[in-house]
């Protein structure tokens, strides 16, 4: 359902006319705009708004930690469109567990870096991406630095 | 991986990967330490005779977990974190994330506190470029265009030292405006450098644009096709100098930008040279604003007038009881900032810099993530080297003019 804040929005009311039911909700809040897409269809409706609505660059993919709140993960995606100048923020909602999500690499290739960003430091993974390792830290580190209950001082011996 | 066998960021990932095929492919280690590589960047290049067949980055070296400090500074406290992400743009980061916090907080800057950011962020574009340009030319061979360029470097630098009292890590825009009042005397330092520096970039220029050398090492080289850039994540002069007229001071302006007067250069090229000609006009470009900056520079406080945000001034607080207060609050608890989201946007030296900020309605950001330009434009590098001569290479990383620090954050 589409909040009456996105009514007047061409994005929103473009992705709810492409695939209402992948559409959860969202909210323009201080001049940007917002969509809340069901984890299941984010594949499908970034194809839709790069190759149809012109978004052609992803901006960035990253997460947020809601720890204890559940779902605990927000995955989300910054799509910029330069032929009409406009900025789209989508995000998906994961719950605990073994969080994972489709990969939209074979959308942009430039989400290849972001998404393993995001494996790397918050253990989210990304199914059907071409290369998932970690990105920043080595590969036998041991946990999620980003996640919030991975503490920020102290060492493990 | 065997313990102790290996230094522990060099990655086995070679060793479980099957043999290149052919027999006269050869697999090259570039960097860490690799002087060309602008940091410790790693390249695994492999190589059939003198051409790289594939590229892989290695990356991370220098990952130092600023987004996670972040969540556990205030958000005036964590200004400081900017300044070390993009550590020859300090001044571009602190920006993008004053007007994040200030857009979370609807906070209203004053227009001299809007002029002195634009003109500032300018000299930093000018110390970015600058530095990018004497060691890209140091990469490809031509020494003495390097010493040119630090020389005009070091008296941005001391134009920083005198607002800021630092040279690099100036964290000179705190949120609500500036964090010291401009000093005395700043407009005729700014003025002298203005009216020198047009006259240095001539002399850059005639040390590189017509060079036989230079154009040989730097022409048709490290092409890359437009789409290709725009899907593999890059931003900013590279762009540019593929024909694309894309600026966020244009297409989005913030702090003011819609008031100056600038031109976007562009070029059809799409090499490493037209990469150089691009940012040597946008050199001049920004000398023209910061001359803008300096001449219609308005009167005025240089800080908002938000007493819960912004600290109070001295006299103020021997004289004030309810600045004592603020002060006291602001210093040891922070301020509140709404719960909300943003993104914003501006274009540093190196292209687009976002600054998403989470915010959950108390003192210390939930969660910032800067999508930094070095990021993306690394990103495009193995496109850009695959199939061309390992003597290109360099001329190719130089011309995406990335940080590491930025890179990795």
């Amino acid at each position: 359902m589409l909040p009456d804040s996105l009514r007047d929005r061409g994005v929103a009311l473009a992705v709810e006319a492409f695939d209402a039911d992948a559409l959860r909700g969202g909210r323009f809040d201080r001049g940007e705009v917002t969509l809340e897409i069901a984890p299941a269809r984010i594949h499908s409706v970034c194809g839709y708004l790069k190759y149809d609505r012109k978004f052609v660059r992803l901006s960035s993919v990253t997460a947020v930690d809601r720890h204890p709140a559940s779902p605990r993960f927000e995955v989300v995606y910054h799509l910029h469109s330069i032929e009409s100048n406009l900025r789209v923020r989508l995000k998906c909602r994961l719950p605990d567990g073994d969080p994972a999500i489709d990969s939209v690499a074979s959308v942009w290739r430039s989400a290849n870096w972001y998404e393993r960003e995001v494996f790397d430091l918050f253990g989210i993974r990304f199914t059907g991406h071409p290369d998932l390792r970690r990105i920043m830290l080595p590969d036998d580190w041991e946990g999620h630095p980003l996640r919030k209950d991975y503490p920020v001082t102290g060492s493990r011996v | 991986m065997s313990e102790g066998a290996l230094p522990p960021n060099v990655t086995v990932e070679m060793a479980e990967e099957p043999p290149a095929s052919g027999p006269r492919r050869m697999v090259l280690n570039m960097g860490p330490q690799h002087p060309s590589t602008h940091g410790v960047l790693r390249l695994r290049i492999e190589l059939d005779g003198e051409t790289v067949v594939r590229c892989q980055p290695d990356i991370g070296f220098l990952h130092t977990g600023i987004e996670k400090e972040f969540e556990v500074k205030t958000y005036q406290q964590a200004v400081t974190l900017t300044d070390r992400v993009d550590y020859l743009a300090p001044l571009s980061n602190n920006l993008g994330y004053c007007l994040a916090v200030e857009k979370l907080l609807g906070l209203e800057i004053p227009p001299q506190a809007q002029w002195m950011r634009v003109m500032l962020t300018e000299l930093t574009r000018l110390n970015s470029h600058l530095v990018w340009l004497g060691t890209h030319a140091l990469d490809i061979g031509a020494m003495s265009v390097f010493l040119y360029c630090f020389r005009e470097r070091e008296e941005i630098l001391r134009i920083f030292e005198m607002f800021s009292g630092q040279r690099m890590m100036t964290s000179y825009f705190r949120i609500g405006g500036l964090a010291l009042e401009p000093p005395r005397g700043w407009a005729q330092r700014v003025g002298k450098f203005v009216d020198m520096f047009p006259g240095r970039v001539d002399e850059y220029e005639d040390l590189l644009t017509n060079n036989r050398i230079w154009i040989g090492r730097t022409r048709g080289v490290g092409v890359i096709p437009l789409e290709d850039m725009l899907d593999l994540g890059v931003t900013g002069p590279m762009l540019r100098a593929a024909g694309l007229k894309i600026d966020a001071r244009k297409d989005e302006p913030y702090s003011g930008y819609e008031r100056f007067d600038f031109e976007v250069p562009t070029r059809a090229e799409n090499d490493v040279y037209a990469r150089y000609q691009v940012r040597v006009e946008e050199m001049r470009q920004s000398t023209r604003i910061v001359r803008q900056a300096m001449d219609g520079m308005p009167a005025g406080p240089w800080k908002a007038d938000a007493p819960h945000v912004v600290l109070p001034d001295r006299e103020k607080m021997k004289t004030q009881m309810e600045a004592l207060i603020y002060h006291f609050k602001i210093v040891t608890e922070g301020f509140r900032v709404p719960a909300g989201e943003v993104y914003q946007t501006i274009e540093s030296p190196r292209g687009e810099l976002g600054f998403y900020v989470v915010s959950d309605g108390t003192a210390q950001p939930y969660r910032v993530h800067m999508r930094t330009p070095s990021f993306g434009n690394l990103q495009a590098v193995p496109k850009m080297v695959e199939g061309a001569l390992i003597a290109d290479l360099i001329a190719s990383i130089g011309s995406t003019d990335f940080v590491l620090g930025d890179v990795d954050r």
